[in-house]
């Protein structure tokens, strides 16, 4: 911005090199502080993160459907103290399940729906040149990195990665290994990532909307980002607080989460005690159920953009759906304790949690509905983006169906830590939001590269993973309902009661290997659509009306060419009068 | 009509009284599910087919759907309303957070460690004290010292019960958090250590039923298997008599 250009160029919304000088490739493609940029990093980092977890989750699956049976061809690489042989060790089970869900909710799933498209789409939704600190952004993401990769790191210590459940209750992670005091270092600066991203996105959503872009005005998915900003910045805290005072047990010798007289392993533990085993439970689901809205929120405000677009319709009950969605965030944090209803909880306190976690079903059941009411009457066009959004739906509400026993304390009863509650979380986050979030991937990547991603190779990635996804998951719910426990490592062999649904343990890791196969031709897609990819014809190949489609294609540092202003509601489809049956947000003729 | 629930949705063969409570809700709610989900399913099958962009090239509002949704919702708030009031709550009060009535009560304590279940009975009646200073001699810490322990019946991994008799099983924990699940019985509670929890169930089958370690408890948690053994009254009589101030 030196003074020496003409005025005229120095209009902010001017798009890129015009009135900036050359960046090299490390301040324009590495260290960059570009909203757009930054979210890339953040979808290559995610989507490794994903694979990386999705494969600890194959190991495991091999060792419960043939337990104690060596893994063919690549079991020796992972060394004669994990694999023996090629047979799985129980420590290493440990590690693989502690990490999966770890790796899985805090490096992939969450920064695919949040970081990534929230970084790529706020600005360019909004009317934003780019988030309120671009800096901030840049710190989220580096340390968003190194916090990753400290935690894959800690499968090399000699002692091997965290191995007490992604949910890490104490006194087990007090007394673990040095494997979890890396855990606790690696979510303690994933955290700050996550604080830094949702104060970014907070600001960025209030201050730096486009004039005439209200807040009746803004999309779905802004309110899901928001929302959901909101969730972590308040929910994080207390697990940040939570990890630091277990960092302290483990390290200074203090006792937050020891309880006194403790014997382990035949002898007098030696600490201080006086503390609570429960605390820490309590800590960490206050994050663990906001979370789950932290889940599920963006990959519903994804899939909410693409139905509109592709049933050329205004959402039914928009209104609604704006309200339900913050009544939900408020609500997710006085639910948490249906995690802990057999900690010895009393009536009054279950009932209120009891009460609680009913009453948040139903801003969730009016969400869904609305979606469900606006295919009705549509012109639904079943492009790739759109299958996956279909998809969603159906899985993701049998996902919160299932959620129901478990949130009635009588029926959680049987059901606690059994493979219901896999089955029950798993469906509404894998063939739920994931497919939501692949959604949005194929819906936006013309946008990000301006090519299509091909249509076979999605179709080839789609019907086989929505297929398998419901061989893997069911019958895991069958498995639950006859009572075999989670975190088995032997799949629950030792146990003659679960001898009847053993089974099934095979159809579910045969599904698992199958749909590893089926996620093949989406690699694939995506690297060759980015160079090779049928070119869009158009800066809107969708026909959207919203925002993020008047940037050009890909868009430029600054987003866009000309400045916004903003004249209707986001959905303004097929309206009365109008020559086309979109009518964008930034023309003033509908 | 139990056959066929039990075959639509396969639990455990039920072996406690209070178990039937728990299934009957069991049953409900996933009638429930069952409900919602058909009828929003067949609705997006029809919604897809009649809809599609081919057959139907330009969008229109309708309100017939609204109103439908909303009688959906209403629905579910009052099904949920009368699970909780009717089944939930109660049953919790009942049968998880409340203590058995009548005298005629077997009491067991139970503790649990890193990867076993220490079981102890006292035949008199009194349990006799127990500290963590004894637990170098015996797995339960008992008193060498206190006449109360000496009838006493420690046992590892192995309950005896007589049938058609109510039992309150007293649970810690010495090192980490455990779950002693039971599933014949409906009967699952985390045993937490520097706290004492318990369950109750009546058990009403002869027979053997399995008790699985049900919170993640190091690397045994997956073997942490104690079993117990449902015998008529005379029998356990007898049992009690033979192992009378037998510690295993």
């Amino acid at each position: 911005m030196s003074g020496t250009h003409d005025p005229a160029h120095h209009d902010p919304s001017h798009s890129d090199s015009s009135h900036h000088h050359q960046q090299s490739f490390w301040s324009q493609y590495v260290f960059s502080t570009d909203h757009k940029i930054i979210g890339i990093q953040y979808l290559f980092m995610s989507l490794f993160f994903l694979f990386f977890g999705f494969c600890l989750m194959l190991l495991m699956r091999w060792q419960i459907a043939y337990p104690g049976h060596p893994l063919p061809f690549i079991g020796k690489l992972f060394g004669e103290h994990n694999m023996p042989g090629g047979i799985m060790m129980p420590q290493f089970y440990n590690q693989l399940g502690a990490m999966h869900g770890t790796i899985m909710v805090f490096l992939g799933v969450v920064p695919l729906g949040f970081a990534v498209f929230g970084n790529y789409l706020i600005p360019l939704q909004i009317g934003a040149k780019d988030m309120a600190f671009p800096r901030l952004n840049m710190f989220s993401y580096w340390s968003f990195l190194v916090g990753g990769l400290l935690m894959l790191s800690s499968f090399f210590l000699p002692c091997g990665a965290a191995s007490n459940g992604w949910t890490s209750y104490s006194p087990l992670s007090d007394i673990a290994h040095d494997g979890q005091t890396i855990w606790l270092f690696s979510m303690a600066i994933i955290i700050i990532s996550s604080l830094l991203s949702s104060l970014n996105f907070i600001t960025t959503i209030f201050q730096l909307r486009a004039p005439g872009m209200t807040f009746e005005r803004l999309p779905f998915f802004i309110w899901a980002q928001l929302i959901t900003a909101f969730l972590l910045l308040l929910a994080f805290p207390p697990l940040e607080g939570a990890a630091f005072l277990q960092l302290c047990d483990r390290l200074l010798g203090t006792s937050f989460f020891l309880p006194s007289g403790l014997f382990v392993n035949g002898h007098v533990y030696d600490v201080s005690g006086g503390g609570n085993a429960l605390l820490w439970q309590h800590l960490f689901w206050f994050l663990g159920h906001p979370e789950v809205y932290v889940i599920i929120l963006p990959a519903l405000g994804i899939v909410t953009e693409i139905i509109a677009c592709n049933t050329r319709k205004n959402i039914s009950g928009f209104g609604m759906m704006r309200w339900s969605i913050i009544f939900l965030g408020f609500l997710s944090f006085v639910v948490w304790s249906h995690h802990t209803y057999l900690t010895g909880m009393g009536t009054n306190i279950t009932a209120f949690f009891q009460t609680t976690t009913m009453i948040i079903s139903i801003p969730s059941v009016i969400i869904i509905s609305a979606l469900f009411i606006t295919l009705w009457g549509g012109s639904i066009r079943f492009n790739l983006p759109m299958l996956f959004a279909l998809a969603f739906l159906p899985m993701f509400g049998f996902g919160g169906l299932t959620g129901l026993p478990l949130g009635l304390a009588a029926t959680d009863i049987p059901l606690h830590d059994t493979y219901y509650v896999i089955g029950h979380f798993h469906y509404v986050v894998a063939p739920g939001v994931v497919l939501g979030l692949f959604a949005g991937i194929y819906y936006w990547f013309p946008k990000a590269t301006g090519r299509k991603m091909n249509d076979f190779l999605g179709h080839l990635h789609f019907w086989p993973t929505l297929i398998t996804m419901n061989f893997v998951f069911f019958p895991m719910l069958i498995q639950g309902l006859m009572g075999l426990n989670r975190r088995m490592y032997d799949g629950g062999a030792t146990y003659n009661f679960a001898h009847g649904v053993l089974f099934w343990n095979v159809i579910i890791s045969w599904s698992a290997f199958i749909m590893f196969l089926a996620q093949l031709p989406f690699i694939f897609n995506f690297f060759y659509s980015m160079f090779n990819g049928e070119k869009v014809d158009s800066d809107n190949p969708w026909h959207s009306a919203t925002l993020e489609w008047a940037t050009p294609t890909p868009p430029g540092h600054g987003n866009f060419t000309k400045p916004i202003t903003v004249y209707r509601d986001p959905y303004s489809y097929s309206l009365e009068g109008a020559p086309k049956d979109y009518s964008p947000q930034d023309q003033k003729e509908i | 009509m139990d056959n066929l629930l039990q075959k639509l949705l396969p639990m455990q063969p039920l072996a406690s009284v209070e178990g039937r409570d728990n299934d009957t809700l069991m049953y409900l709610i996933h009638g429930l599910v069952l409900i919602l989900f058909v009828g929003w399913a067949i609705y997006y099958v029809v919604v897809l087919i009649k809809f599609r962009a081919t057959k139907n090239s330009k969008a229109v509002e309708s309100h017939t759907a609204h109103q439908i949704s909303s009688y959906v919702e209403w629905f579910v708030v009052v099904a949920e309303i009368l699970l909780l009031f009717a089944f939930s709550i109660p049953f919790w009060a009942v049968h998880q957070a409340g203590m058995p009535t009548g005298k005629d009560i077997l009491q067991v304590r139970v503790v649990a460690q890193q990867f076993a279940w220490n079981v102890r009975y006292a035949p008199s009646g009194k349990f006799g004290r127990s500290s963590a200073r004894f637990l170098d001699d015996n797995p339960m810490g008992l008193d060498p010292n206190d006449p109360d322990n000496k009838d006493n019946i420690t046992t590892m991994n192995q309950i005896y019960l007589p049938i058609d008799k109510t039992v309150l099983i007293t649970l810690t924990s010495k090192d980490v958090i455990h779950s002693f699940g039971l599933p014949a019985m409906r009967v699952k509670q985390d045993v937490i250590p520097g706290m004492t929890t318990h369950v109750w169930f009546t058990p009403n089958k002869l027979g053997s039923y399995e008790i699985a370690c049900s919170q993640l408890c190091g690397v045994g948690h997956y073997r942490m298997r104690g079993i117990v053994n449902v015998v008529s009254q005379s029998d356990f009589d007898q049992w009690i008599a033979q192992n009378k101030g037998i510690h295993d």
